[in-house]
């Protein structure tokens, strides 16, 4: 096995499985000590570095951070990283006079951005520090995009958007609301702006089109119903809901629905449970507002009666798992009565401003756009977010707007859009005294605290309860001992270890191991504990100086208690804290840091 | 010393062993040794050993002296019955428990000073008389816990830390123990697992006295350059000279080596040890011949490691004495204690 580069940023990096895992790259272990310290506006800040907005992201992120969290592999459940985040937004001092600003002296470039979406925003939020001057076109009255007209009130406050979204706008950028696009070639003949950014989304839910779809206006399309809601042309609903899809929009369908006063609201899947979209905790928040979940049913008609919807009719199958793929098979039709019917299938992208004659335009009607630098074929436009790549989450949107910032000031100084700024790294030891160590090492066996939240009836009162309340102070005290602080790395030192085996025998998790050179393959039968998860990295030191044989990490259920560390004799192991420096546009990070390995 | 204790969290994939428990489950509390001391090494190998052979911890009895070593009890099988002695004194208390109780398991641990010192005359009596135990010899030449003074085990121009030399001849564990008439003699590498876990095995089953010395490197006082008991000298010249393999009672003796490169010797519990001999005129069941290959080795500078001799004919302290095999403690008190009657009777007979 060759010896491990861990002056590789990505090395360690991906040891920090939720900020490798976070497409933005939020630093999660450090944030988490800051609140451990009641630091919540440091923790605050930290976290707007790279993903902008903590406070609706506290609440309504999609989480990849958490399934990949290495406490899930330790005691089956992860850190509640996400809520730990609303934590530090919800209990942050004043922070207006911490964010960056914009200069008064402008550089001279001009950027449009279409669209107030998240995409857009981050890109301003970039953008706005370093002299552009930004303006947004929108098409509706107010900034946020989905966030504010498709996401609920009752997930996300409008109060948090406005103050988060204002930490951006307040720079100066000049939104233009209430103003749509309607061609993207009169905008670029203007010939007002030096790069154009386009931050449209993905607008258009699914149709279904089956016998019946316009014989009633009960048939509704779940984004557009859930902005009509929004906007308050939507204010009541039939008892009897059904909501077509099981994916996230579904799971905020059923739940309005409720709040409209329906009583008996059904979500038909076509599926079974492991297939749906829906992330698990929006299951468990929609069953928890007594929503039924019907698996194995395929739509085929609406059931109008005297020109009136009554019911919709279904294929049923019954399903079979065969090598883990699902096998369904028809077993009759079935009739599902109800007054109103939501389509929530999915939504697509549409661009009616775009003239096709400006660029390319690929699969599905979609523009192409470059992966890494977000350009399109025409130079000088980018996109991001939903508008990029079809319909994603929020996160996904920043992370793409900090990319598209990147190449559009690269773009507007004449630097190759693809030249993108390197990733850096910081590696510091926390060794403060023979066996103390400057963050909290000790395994905390507490298990992953349980949101409270409203209770029901207060819930359906309106629409804008917001359901969960926040961890409270002990709840908050207990989940951040959980986080293992993954990105205190164990760093070796080869030159300097004797092979006593200390740290062998002191490791709870048996990653360790002492061992001659093979195949990684081989060496991963062989260890102390086999390492089962191909996933995971091992760490491999050179040859060791008494037998020649290699230390091997198994990097996979470290719980980085820094017993390998205490109990080595030589300091071969230290507990390094890592940083890993990720440049967004106009910052450049120092080369490498040195890091004291072989 | 570690403040914190080792935390419960466990590799997913611990194995369980014949009786449910993982190898977690035989630990102790955390050590008080320095860090990267040999005898931390001894403890874990000693955990795999027991937890491999399926021992209940609770069946055990862990008795020991004083000095480094002699607190490794305590790190061990936190379940097993316990005893610390007064220095030098832990074989005597062995050899009364076993006589009460032959039914528990005993390991006695001791360092060079504590057995080649002050309990010299304690260790050879129960050599001598092959009380049924395990008897590891944490051997790191000095004597750690009072900092590091040269013990008997000290090799000659072996240097201090400070750099002066030890003028006097050492006194060879394995050695005393072959002339005494020890029943099984090993010496092994607190940095090689793969050859002591084995002999661990193999001496817990062995009835009789299993002695095994172990060379321990002290990190502290006696791991530098120009010491003969560091991790880099035993390393660069311990000379591998009788493989041990340990083979539990239920399971077939496979052919895994050449015919005639292997020797079989049945234990009393039907288990077996399967030596393989590394050097061709090397026999471990003959004493004398073990005896004279040690000292040719040692002569060359090097240290002999593996199971160097065992007698498959031991007979223990109890075999040799005729004794009552029942535990003492599960004998009715009437026969434990027959009565004044008796005691009338048995004494006419001298008067
Ligand atoms: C019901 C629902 C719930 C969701 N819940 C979550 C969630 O909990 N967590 C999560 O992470 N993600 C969620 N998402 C997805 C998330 O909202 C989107 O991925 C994200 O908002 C995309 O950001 P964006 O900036 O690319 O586009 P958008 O948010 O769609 O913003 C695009 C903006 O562009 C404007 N616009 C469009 N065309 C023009 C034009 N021609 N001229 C001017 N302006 C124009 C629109 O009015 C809009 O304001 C949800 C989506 C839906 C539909
Ligand atoms: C009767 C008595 N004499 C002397 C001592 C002091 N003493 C404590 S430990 C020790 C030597 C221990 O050496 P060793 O057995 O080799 O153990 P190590 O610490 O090296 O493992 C001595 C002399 C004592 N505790 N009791
Ligand atoms: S335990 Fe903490 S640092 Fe580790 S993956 Fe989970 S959140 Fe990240
Ligand atoms: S920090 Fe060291 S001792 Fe602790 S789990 Fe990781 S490798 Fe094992
Ligand atoms: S404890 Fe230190 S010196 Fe000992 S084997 Fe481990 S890394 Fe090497
Ligand atoms: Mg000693």
């Amino acid at each position: 096995m060759r010896r491990t580069d861990v002056g590789n940023p990505d090395y360690y990096h991906q040891v920090v499985d939720c900020q490798w895992a976070c497409p933005a790259h939020t630093n999660v272990p450090e944030y988490i000590r800051l609140i451990a310290q009641g630091r919540f506006t440091d923790a605050y800040l930290l976290n707007r570095e790279s993903n902008v907005f903590p406070g609706i992201l506290g609440r309504t992120c999609d989480r990849p951070c958490e399934p990949a969290c290495r406490r899930t592999r330790v005691d089956g459940k992860p850190v509640a990283i996400c809520r730990l985040k609303r934590v530090a937004a919800d209990h942050r001092d004043e922070v207006t006079h911490l964010l960056p600003r914009a200069p008064e002296k402008k550089n001279g470039k001009k950027v449009a951005l279409i669209g107030a979406g998240p995409a857009s925003l981050s890109v301003a939020n970039d953008l706005m520090p370093l002299g552009y001057q930004v303006t947004i076109f929108e098409k509706f009255a107010k900034p946020g995009g989905l966030m504010r007209v498709n996401i609920p009130a009752f997930r996300l406050p409008e109060q948090v958007l406005d103050e988060e979204i204002g930490y951006v706008t307040g720079m100066g950028v000049d939104v233009r609301y209430n103003s749509p696009v309607d061609s993207l070639k009169a905008l670029l003949d203007t010939k007002a702006f030096d790069a154009v950014f386009v931050g449209s989304g993905a607008p258009k839910g699914k149709e279904l089109e089956i016998p019946g779809r316009h014989d009633s206006d009960q048939v509704f399309i779940g984004i557009e119903w859930l902005a009509s809601i929004h906007f308050g042309h939507v204010e009541s609903v039939g008892k009897r809901v059904l909501i077509i899809g099981v994916g996230n929009t579904a799971m905020d369908c059923c739940r309005s629905a409720k709040r409209l006063g329906a009583t008996d609201v059904k979500v038909v899947a076509r599926k079974t449970r492991k297939y749906f979209k829906a992330s698990p905790w929006e299951l468990e928040d929609a069953e928890e507002e007594q929503v039924d979940i019907v698996e194995n049913r395929e739509p085929i008609r609406f059931v109008i009666e005297h020109g009136k919807l009554v019911g919709m009719e279904f294929k049923k199958f019954e399903s079979v798992e065969v090598n883990g793929k699902l096998e369904q098979t028809v077993a009759g039709t079935e009739i599902l009565p109800c007054d109103t019917v939501i389509l929530a299938i999915g939504q697509d992208n549409a661009f009616p401003f775009i003239e096709r004659e400006l660029m390319e335009f690929g699969k599905w009607d979609m523009p192409v756009v470059d992966k890494t630098t977000f350009m399109s074929t025409r130079p000088g436009v980018f996109f991001g977010g939903d508008a990029a790549f079809g319909p994603q989450n929020i996160i996904w949107a920043v992370e793409q707007g900090h990319q598209a910032a990147i190449s559009i000031h690269n773009y507007c100084q004449g630097v190759p859009v693809g030249e993108r700024p390197q990733r850096g790294m910081e590696l510091r030891s926390t060794r403060m005294g023979l066996h103390q160590w400057s963050y909290s090492n000790d395994y905390n066996p507490a298990k992953r605290q349980k949101m409270v939240h409203v209770e029901l009836k207060k819930r359906f009162a309106t629409m804008s309860t917001e359901v969960e309340v926040g961890f409270s102070a002990e709840q908050t005290a207990a989940e951040v001992q959980r986080c293992l602080n993954c990105d205190v790395q164990t760093h070796f030192t080869e030159s300097q270890c004797i092979e006593c085996d200390a740290c062998i025998d002191i490791c709870p998790v048996d990653c360790l191991t002492l061992t001659p050179s093979a195949d990684e393959a081989v060496i991963r039968q062989h260890l102390t504990a086999p390492a089962v998860n191909p996933e995971q990295a091992l760490f491999a030191s050179g040859a060791l100086k008494q037998t020649g044989r290699l230390m091997i990490k198994d990097e996979n259920v470290c719980v980085h208690c820094g017993l390998c560390a205490e109990r080595c004799p030589t300091y071969a192991w230290d507990m390094r804290k890592f940083t890993v420096l990720i440049p967004h546009a106009g910052e450049q990070v120092a080369e490498p840091a040195a890091t004291g390995a072989r | 010393m570690t403040y914190i204790a080792k935390p419960k969290v466990h590799a997913p994939t611990l194995a369980k062993n014949e009786i449910g428990l993982t190898r977690r489950d035989y630990e102790g509390t955390i050590s008080t040794l320095c860090a990267g001391c040999g005898h931390d090494s001894i403890t874990a190998a000693i955990i795999q050993a027991f937890w491999e052979l399926s021992i209940p911890p609770y069946r055990v009895a862990k008795l020991s002296g004083i000095g480094c070593s002699s607190k490794t009890p305590a790190y061990f099988l936190k379940e097993a019955h316990g005893f610390n002695s007064v220095h030098g004194r832990m074989p005597a208390l062995v050899g009364g428990a076993n006589a009460a109780n032959s039914d528990v398991t005993y390991i006695g641990v001791s360092g060079d000073g504590d057995s080649l010192s002050i309990g010299f005359g304690q260790m050879s009596h129960a050599v001598r008389r092959n009380v049924n135990m395990l008897y590891v010899l944490e051997n790191n030449g000095v004597y750690g816990l009072t900092k590091g003074q040269f013990s008997a085990a000290a090799d000659r121009g072996s240097l201090s830390k400070k750099g002066e030399a030890n003028t006097m001849e050492p006194i060879d564990g394995c050695l005393l123990a072959l002339t005494l008439g020890a029943t099984f003699v090993a010496r092994s590498f607190s940095g090689d697992k793969a050859q002591l876990v084995p002999i661990l095995k193999a001496g817990i089953a062995h009835r009789g006295f299993a002695f095994v010395d172990v060379i321990s490197p002290c990190v502290t006082f006696n791991d530098h350059e120009g010491s003969t008991k560091s991790y880099a000298y035993t390393r660069e010249h311990n000379v591998e000279i009788v493989q041990a393999n340990f083979v539990a009672p239920a399971k077939a003796i496979t052919t895994e080596y050449e015919p005639g490169d292997a020797t079989n010797v049945m234990l009393h519990d039907g288990s077996w040890v399967r030596l393989r001999k590394l050097d061709d005129d090397y026999d471990p069941t003959d004493r004398d011949r073990a005896y004279a290959h040690i000292r040719e080795h040692q002569r060359k500078g090097e240290v002999v490691t593996g199971l160097l001799h065992i007698s498959p004919d031991s007979q223990d302290l109890h075999a040799q004495l005729g004794t009552i095999e029942t535990p003492l403690i599960e004998l009715p008190y009437e026969q434990l204690c027959p009565g004044n009657a008796e005691l009338q009777k048995m004494q006419s007979r001298f008067r």
